[in-house]
């Protein structure tokens, strides 16, 4: 069962992108980071921007503001740091928001058969009406299974 | 008695080569590479390679009776070619590198798992990330640069009159 099945009242964090608020499950948050160095290298996952170290963790950085609102963050006042389980792994990724972020008690509104699949569902929230994010489909995803699930392979081993 | 610092498993550690594709800085293990070569010491070895789904690789150097295929590293990772100076032939394998230059030869530690956001063709170019000097440097997969179907295609191509010597004629030198 997943968290937005019991949806009742919640906590939820407030995250600002631009001039819109979205709302992420409090649980799925780790933490606020200010801006660091993102480190770049060749991909080919156009979502994500780079990595971030954070706490010895390198963690993908992911802008969902252009595809959420249409416009790219012009300042990345911070970084999200959000958690979602993926299978058996746990992913870590880097949200640059534009604003402070709210920790909030609110009642959710499952999501309707026609709304977008990233929304996880609705609350009300100082007479605004915000969408809960569903990260697991915001964010791409490997469908590969690779040695060490995601996690830090805490050895190196010689060929 | 021992104190429990003597029963402290060694730390694993890796060797591995940095080096330049395109500016760009990625890592090696130095145990996959047999040989450096300057590219100036192949210029008149390889053969011309054309076959216009695999435009990075150019070249074959050959090595006994088989080909080695030498990949240009830029193109691979969808990079702007640069001029490449270096040319790393790989253990047991038949593709050759061509880097730009090797930054230094150093120690990894830990190797993190490509996070899964990454979902694309990196999963199979990379082995993983590591930290070197506070930078994220990606560890290249030396599996990763030619498939099997890849070498399949460009052995039938080679066998089907496709490459042709080219040693010692103008522009066969392996600079991009």
């Amino acid at each position: 069962m997943s968290w937005m099945d019991q949806a009742d009242t919640r906590s939820c964090v407030l995250l600002r992108l631009g001039e819109r608020r979205f709302a992420l499950a409090a649980e799925q948050v780790a933490e606020l980071a200010a801006p660091s160095r993102v480190f770049r290298f060749a991909h080919r996952t156009p979502e994500i921007d780079g990595v971030i170290l954070r706490r010895g963790r390198v963690v993908p950085v992911c802008d969902v503001a252009e595809r959420l609102t249409g416009k790219r963050l012009t300042s990345r006042r911070f970084y999200l740091i959000a958690a979602r389980r993926h299978g058996k792994r746990m992913d870590w990724v880097a949200i640059p928001v534009s604003g402070q972020c709210e920790l909030i008690q609110a009642d959710l509104t499952p999501a309707g058969s026609s709304d977008s699949p990233h929304v996880g569902g609705w609350l009300s929230y100082a007479g605004e009406v915000i969408e809960v994010l569903n990260l697991n489909a915001l964010m791409p995803a490997s469908h590969l299974t690779t040695p060490g699930e995601g996690n830090i392979v805490p050895e190196v081993h010689a060929q | 008695m021992r104190s429990a610092t003597e029963h402290k498993p060694p730390v694993r550690t890796e060797q591995i080569i940095l080096f330049r594709a395109s500016r760009e800085i990625f890592a090696i293990s130095s145990a996959s590479v047999q040989e450096v070569r300057s590219v100036d010491s192949l210029a008149g070895a390889p053969v011309a390679v054309s076959e216009p789904t695999l435009k990075k690789i150019r070249h074959a150097i050959r090595r006994g009776d088989k080909n080695v295929y030498v990949v240009n590293t830029a193109i691979h990772f969808g990079l702007r070619p640069s001029p490449a100076a270096l040319v790393f032939l790989l253990r047991k394998s038949r593709v050759a590198l061509l880097v730009d230059s090797i930054e230094k030869m150093t120690t990894m530690t830990r190797l993190q798992a490509l996070p899964g956001a990454f979902c694309n063709e990196e999963h199979a170019w990379y082995r993983g990330l590591t930290v070197i000097d506070q930078n994220v440097i990606p560890v290249v997969d030396p599996t990763g640069f030619l498939s099997g179907d890849e070498l399949f295609l460009l052995d039938a191509a080679t066998g089907s009159g496709k490459l042709t010597e080219a040693g010692g004629a103008a522009g066969a030198e392996l600079a991009i």
